[in-house]
């Protein structure tokens, strides 16, 4: 398949997605007001009605909607078109999705954080209705009537007297017409809508991945393109003393080797080094990549290893650590109570292992700089490149394929980087693949933990009093050389510590620092992960030890519906303002009388030994879920969950079958992350490699049947594609506290002996 | 040397008959349907037809393919066979990348057991990682695709 195969990349579309910039960006974020550019060129290029950076009507009544963000399984690339498309009235079947590329001026496109329906659901609507307005106007001024009475439905204006014009054949007169202002733009009624809200839609995408004609990252293939396979150093920070080519230079199909230089200062998103062996294929770079003989030195980390790490943060959550947030006086309350309760939490590092590797093409020409990559963030590799081989951003075209899976990890072009110095250097277009073993080691992996909780119970076995403490590598050190950056920020204690919702008399949350020699990031759901692992597993001993019902225990904690107070408390709220989006526990308990009430917890609490129910709870990404897991653990301590129920509250949603799918995946994506996933590192280097050895779960580890609750509400959209997966390892392991009474504290519970007789 | 794909005889002229029929099917037949995630044989995104059973392309030398193969491009002229409207109609795909690999494991396993079991399924699918977690949805389609799915 040549680069021009791909879908969206036409030079028009790069000449429209360039030469139509800031006034589009006015129209785009912040109204449509203004936003009719003066396109000029556009013009010259056909008869094309573009009233925004978003979408185009062609006189044959063809519309076509960019996607601004990347699709890499949330199916965002149909979600946010299925919303200027229902506001300006189309047959779904006459749009034509676009990919746009990277380009400041569509604002933001790094499709992470749960973000793109809450960032752009306004703006879809606002470039729907605004390119309504226009058709309406133009039907209005052909037929000469009012424009109240043309309204567009179904690809077409409809008037007084059975009137009828398709939307093609109004665009010469739209043309001419000015966009409205915000006071004139009018929004379709709920009722009104056939697609937002609905199960309407296909994912845009099905037929082309299930015919295998969708084009991921390694599928694009420009004239004259050669393959290459960097080997880099197994430790961070490491360098190659020496390396000899000759054996790889004599490997059939090897071409050239080709050294990059190591990187200096913080990693972020800088390009590792290595040594790159290109080739006429991938085969042949692969073996000529092992046939090289490199001898290299760890330097400061070799010394690194997770077993004294991972004792190192355990007994940092022993110590008083940096306050975060304090209700009260905890210390005195905890000194006071009669009874109390204590546990320490632990997840390990943990990879990303989407299905496809990491991998970039790149061409560098003296004029042209073009990249086309499976990437979350399209602009960030613009700058990343644009800074590595000594251009402006703007000059770097990316061109953002579909996403083999992302979850995080292709936020960092790091792989894009490598792939432009190269074709900057041979002159002519590379593809850089990694391996599953390059993408296993060389990962940027979530942030291993240590969360302890202390508590002062009263006589129901209720916590008056809490101290937490958690302690882990902030995603900041992957950033920042400094001390400074080993204390966890703001941001990142803001993902499920700082908000405790329950009203606790006497709370104290703390921090304390860490840093360990090897890129951290964000994967999906971030510290969410271990934060909600610890709270509800430790709210669920407690109700344990109370003898009370989980479901009861943890309605009677959460008490009256209110929204947590959260003044004096740095807490980011994910960017959002909190009167927009509080902390509402109504909306956690509406969750968990949802997914209790649906998936009958009461009726199916009495299960035989060795299988059991666990609840979890826990908001995030602005969204609210609760889950119900079902395990069954055999005799010789496997577990299988054969169902999982789960509730989400996440506001307004676009696009419900989109939203079950996100938590079906969640459930499965938290599964992996109770049972199997764990990262280790000896001397300083990542000792897993491949699916055998950082196993995720295969069809019949994973839950067999998800049940999913979808709660109607209008409020503000949330975050979905990351929601759903915090409360999974929690309610696993609290179900298998309930089907044989061990409690699993340190993930991966696969480490532990569950069997029992 | 030649090889059978979809139907059509393709001369791979002096390519190292080492080679694993996954790169040759990308790299030299420009088929790029058929996924490359693991080189070991652990995930199955690479999985095609070789004389009508499913089987891992990764790590097949491409001079010891025992028979015919077919690939994604190959299962039907036009996305209609039964597996494939089956994922279509349930949306199954998340991210899509796997899912080539579990179409052809599944189509495999009806073609030899048109009625699967849950046993059924879960041994012939058990070699093909989803990441996404489609895992429900991947068991239903191949529960509607037998015929057997309300």
């Amino acid at each position: 398949m040549s680069a021009a195969d791909v879908p969206g990349i036409d030079r028009r579309s790069l000449l429209r997605a360039f030469g139509t910039g800031a006034a589009l960006l006015v129209g785009a974020r912040f109204g449509v007001a203004g936003a009719r550019p003066s396109l000029a060129a556009e013009a010259a290029l056909d008869e094309t009605l573009q009233p925004s950076l978003w979408l185009a009507i062609a006189p044959d009544g063809a519309v076509r909607i960019w996607a601004h963000r990347s699709e890499m399984g949330t199916g965002i690339r149909t979600s946010l078109p299925m919303v200027v498309a229902d506001e300006l009235g189309c047959d779904w079947e006459r749009v034509k999705i676009e990919q746009a590329f990277g380009n400041a001026a569509y604002g933001d496109q790094n499709t992470d954080g749960s973000w793109s329906v809450r960032g752009f659901y306004e703006t879809m609507r606002k470039a729907g209705a605004g390119a309504r307005w226009l058709l309406e106007q133009a039907a209005a001024k052909q037929w000469g009537v009012d424009a109240k009475e043309c309204i567009a439905r179904e690809h077409a204006v409809h008037g007084p007297g059975g009137k009828k014009l398709g939307f093609g054949e109004l665009v010469a007169t739209a043309r001419g017409l000015s966009l409205p202002s915000d006071e004139q733009l009018r929004f379709r009624k709920p009722e009104e809508l056939r697609f937002v809200g609905k199960e309407t839609v296909r994912f845009y995408d099905a037929t082309d991945i299930t015919t295998g004609r969708a084009t991921f990252g390694a599928d694009v293939r420009p004239d004259g393109m050669v393959f290459a396979a960097i080997w880099r150093v197994p430790v961070l920070g490491g360098k190659i003393e020496s390396f000899d080519a000759a054996a790889a230079r004599k490997v059939s199909g090897v071409l050239d080797v080709v050294e990059l230089p190591a990187f200096e200062g913080a990693p972020a998103f800088q390009a590792l080094g290595g040594i790159a062996v290109i080739a006429r294929n991938t085969w042949a770079a692969f073996r000529g990549r092992d046939a090289l003989a490199v001898k290299w030195d760890g330097g400061a980390a070799a010394s690194f290893s997770t077993d004294a790490f991972y004792a190192d943060l355990r007994q940092k959550t022993t110590v008083a650590g940096k306050l975060v947030r304090a209700v009260g006086d905890a210390g005195k309350a905890l000194g006071a109570a009669k009874k109390r309760h204590e546990a320490t939490y632990t997840v390990p590092f943990l990879a990303h292992a989407q299905m496809e590797p990491m991998v970039a093409v790149a061409e560098v020409t003296d004029t042209a700089c073009r990249v086309w990559t499976p990437t979350q963030n399209p602009q960030g590799v613009q700058q990343m490149v644009a800074g590595a081989i000594g251009r402006k951003p703007e000059q770097v075209e990316v061109h953002v394929t579909l996403l083999g899976g992302g979850f995080g990890r292709k936020s960092k072009p790091d792989y894009c980087v490598e792939a432009a110095l190269l074709a900057k250097q041979l002159g002519k277009p590379v593809r850089v693949q990694w391996s599953r073993e390059d993408d296993t080691r060389f990962d940027y992996y979530h942030s291993a933990a240590a969360v302890r909780i202390e508590a002062g119970l009263d006589a129901d076995g209720k916590p008056t009093a809490w101290l937490g403490r958690t302690v882990f590598p902030p995603i900041g050190t992957t950033f920042d050389p400094r001390d400074e950056a080993a204390m966890p920020s703001a941001g990142e204690l803001g993902l499920g510590f700082t908000e405790l919702p329950y009203p606790i008399a006497d709370l104290r949350l703390e921090t304390g620092p860490a840093r360990a020699p090897t890129r951290i990031g964000w994967m999906r759901s971030v510290h969410h992960v271990h934060h909600a692992f610890a709270e509800c597993s430790f709210v669920d001993e407690l109700a344990a030890m109370a003898g009370k019902d989980p479901v009861e225990f943890l309605q009677a904690l959460i008490g009256a519906p209110r929204h947590v107070d959260m003044a004096g408390t740095d807490f980011p709220n994910q960017g959002a303002p909190l009167a927009d989006y509080p902390v509402d526990t109504g909306r956690l308990l509406g969750v968990l009388r949802e997914v209790t009430t649906k998936g009958d917890w009461n009726g199916r609490r009495k299960l035989p030994r060795g299988r059991g129910l666990g609840l979890a709870a826990h908001r995030s990404f602005l969204g609210y879920v609760a889950v119900i897991v079902e395990v069954d653990v055999g005799r010789d301590g496997t577990v299988r969950i054969p169902r999982v129920d789960v509730a989400i509250d996440a506001g307004t949603l676009v696009n419900p079958d989109r939203v079950r799918a996100q938590l079906e995946g969640a459930a499965t994506f938290g599964t992996a992350i109770a049972m199997l996933g764990e990262i280790t590192f000896a001397n300083g280097a990542v000792v897993q490699s491949n699916y055998h050895d950082y196993p995720v779960p295969r069809l019949p580890e994973a839950p067999r049947e998800v049940r999913t609750y979808l709660l109607a509400s209008s409020a503000p959209p949330a975050g979905v594609g990351e929601t759903g997966t915090p409360p999974i390892a929690p309610a696993i392991c609290n179900a298998i506290f309930a089907a044989v009474g061990k409690r699993v504290r340190d993930l991966p519970v696969r480490k532990h002996d569950l069997s029992w007789s | 040397m030649k090889i059978e794909v979809n139907g059509v005889q393709r001369d791979l002229g002096d390519l190292d008959p080492m080679t694993p029929l996954l790169w040759v099917l990308r790299d030299e037949l420009q088929l790029t349907g058929t996924k490359y995630g693991c080189g070991m044989g652990q995930c199955g995104a690479c999985t095609v037809h070789i004389g009508g059973a499913a089987m891992r392309s990764c790590q097949l030398p491409v001079m010891a393919v025992p028979g015919p193969v077919t690939t994604i491009e190959g299962l039907s002229a036009d996305g209609s066979h039964p597996v494939q409207r089956a994922w279509q109609d349930l949306c199954v795909p998340q991210c899509g990348y796997c899912q080539a690999g579990q179409i052809m494991a599944a189509s495999a396993l009806l073609a030899n057991e048109p009625k699967p079991d849950d046993a059924a399924i879960e041994t012939a699918m058990a070699g093909n990682l989803c990441r996404c977690g489609t895992y429900p949805r991947i068991r239903q389609a191949i529960l509607r695709a037998a015929g057997g799915d309300k």
